[in-house]
């Protein structure tokens, strides 16, 4: 009997074969946190323990709140910057032109390793799965442990596995392919497990279509998502590698799951994700028409160089109908897109660029809504006023579907405009 | 038997995510103590949970409460109201991982989701929960469900009081 990805990695890391439903201890590779950093820092002064086990394994990378936006944001940053001295702990990404989101950054800076075993005190902490890493959000207590013993306890997950073949159509993004998986497993489809993404639809993407893909995984329950390490994952890592004990680790073809579901990726249509759960799918023929109020491009799923680029593509030469907000994810890809001319684009479009950093995906500022008002947003949760005002509403789409919609003044079908 | 505890029941339905349980923009507080204030602001209809709220009240939910960020204020937000324990059919992996890590029990009753539904279990209701047995009777209706027991290693660490405390007497 063949073993699964989360058995193979965390096998690795305890030390022996494990099993699914086993519970074991294993040291992670990395610790990523952000602006919770000073908070965990205090949880950790609790347990009595002067050192963090291993300081070069923690990343802090400040995202949540960037600049500040309250005296209490503040408060946190500062806190976390005097941990990291304190403890000589050198990962530390301030608020600085070399931060962006933590879940962009951490992979950018090359601590995203396959068959590697990362922790982060973030809950889409699962995007890093699409480097062939076990990667996973815990809570802060658990985090303050961790720094303390180097160690974590796992159940080790059962796996669902989920096929995608073929290639999307023009106007069709991996966001609609994952939203449509969202809507068929749920909010709770996955809960405890490790998905798996197979097949040659998922080969062809590129590495930053499947960290949209695995992004989305703890929206579905998961403890962790993956895709297979290939060539492209290596020539992403490669002078970028923080550590050099890693390894390429897959699914045996006779693993065991406890779901498996098949997609044709040409049979996927542009969605939506409806207010207020990720979970509540539509195609976008059931919603198109929808007045919005504002359009948002960024976050950690959809804020990339080619995210931005396919929606300035739609945006050239256009006039957008409604206030339209663009994160990149980084600054890194800030400086890309600023020098490829894309951020021009989008600005003769009438989109306004916020620093990188996670905006108003939470809410805390750089764009939140007012009671009655719609957003359409590339984000990963539309949960019941999350950007604001809780009569407020999200619709989560692809960035194809965001810059579409952000021209009509309402939610728009990406192959009306492909189809031209 | 264990000790049997008493209390009202707040009733909620599926799919409780966090932002629901303590909004985001209120995450830069730090002070457990001041988290209680806002709980259940955004969820319709629970408004008035955080006033109203009385030490000893129980949350009731159906399926995957806690869906959603990992934030342990929305743990902290009740632990500090004085509920003592979660009663949910099932809760979110991280969800269930901070409460453990709390000390704070979430009992796993099944069926408790179509119960909420066809209302044998309701706002307002009076609660007889045995934590260590994992016995809940509606004593308003007379209805009675049934938890799941946690694992040992769960067990001796809520027993501890929570995750730092038993790091703290494993170093002894």
């Amino acid at each position: 009997m063949g073993k699964t990805f989360a058995e193979k990695a965390l096998g690795r890391a305890a030390g022996h074969p494990v099993n699914a439903n086993e519970v074991i201890t294993v040291e992670p590779d990395f610790c990523m946190s952000h602006d919770n950093t000073g908070p965990i820092s205090r949880t950790f002064k609790k347990i009595g323990v002067k050192k963090v086990w291993k300081p070069e394994r923690l990343v802090v990378i400040l995202d949540h709140g960037v600049p500040a936006p309250s005296s209490d944001h503040a408060v946190n940053h500062k806190e976390a910057r005097e941990f990291m001295r304190e403890q000589g702990a050198p990962h530390f990404y301030d608020v600085s032109s070399a931060g962006g989101v933590c879940h962009q950054k951490f992979p950018e800076e090359g601590y995203a390793l396959p068959g590697q075993i990362v922790i982060g005190s973030d809950s889409h902490t699962c995007t890093y799965g699409a480097f062939g890493t076990f990667a996973t959000g815990i809570g802060r207590t658990e985090m303050a442990a961790a720094w303390a013993t180097g160690n974590i306890w796992f159940k080790v997950p059962e796996s669902m596995k989920i096929t995608a073949s073929g290639k999307l159509k023009p106007g069709v993004s991996a966001k609609d392919f994952i939203l449509k998986v969202m809507g068929d497993v749920k909010s709770d489809g996955a809960d405890y497990m490790s998905v798996e993404f197979h097949g040659d639809g998922i080969s062809n993407m590129s590495i930053s279509e499947r960290m949209t893909l695995c992004n989305l995984g703890i929206e579905m329950g998961a403890k962790n998502a993956v895709c297979e390490p290939d060539q492209k994952v290596l020539d992403f890592i490669k002078g970028r590698e923080k550590s050099s004990d890693w390894e390429i680790l897959w699914a045996d073809h006779d693993a065991v799951y406890a779901k498996e579901l098949k997609y044709d990726l040409g049979d996927i249509k542009p969605g939506v994700a409806k207010p207020h759960t990720v979970d509540n799918y539509a195609e976008i023929t059931d919603v198109r028409g929808t007045k919005i109020n504002q359009a948002f491009l960024g976050t950690c799923t959809n804020g990339r160089a080619e995210d931005l680029r396919a929606a300035a593509g739609v945006l050239k030469g256009k006039r957008v109908a409604v206030r339209t907000i663009v994160i990149p994810a980084s600054w890194n890809i800030y400086r890309e897109v600023m020098r490829d001319g894309t951020l021009d684009t989008l600005l003769d479009a009438g989109c306004i660029i916020c620093n990188s950093g996670c905006g108003p995906c939470l809410g805390a500022h750089m764009g939140t809504l007012a009671p009655g008002e719609v957003c359409i947003s590339t984000a990963n949760r539309n949960f019941k006023g999350r950007m604001g005002d809780k009569e407020s509403f999200i619709y989560l789409a692809s960035p194809l579907t965001v810059a579409c919609s952000a021209v009509a003044g309402e939610i728009t079908d990406p192959r009306e405009v492909f189809a031209r | 038997m264990g000790e049997t505890l008493k209390g009202r029941a707040w009733v909620f339905s599926d799919d409780v995510d966090t932002d629901l349980i303590y909004h985001n923009k209120y995450l830069a507080e730090t002070d457990p103590k001041k988290m209680p204030q806002y709980s259940f602001e955004y969820y319709p209809g629970k408004e008035n949970f955080a006033r109203e709220v009385k030490q000893g009240d129980f949350v009731v939910a159906g399926k995957n409460f806690g869906c959603g960020s990992s934030r342990e204020h929305a743990v902290y937000c009740l632990k500090e109201a004085g509920i003592p324990a979660i009663l949910a059919e099932t809760c979110s992996r991280i969800y269930y991982r901070n409460a453990i890590n709390n000390g704070y029990p979430v009992l796993f009753v099944k069926g408790l989701s179509d119960a909420i539904k066809s209302g044998k279990i309701e706002d307002g209701d009076t609660l007889e929960v045995d934590l260590a047995t994992g016995t809940i009777t509606d004593a308003t209706n007379g209805n009675t469900f049934h938890g799941d027991a946690v694992s040992e290693l769960e067990r001796d660490i809520m027993t501890a009081g929570g995750l730092i405390p038993y790091l703290k007497t494993r170093r002894k």
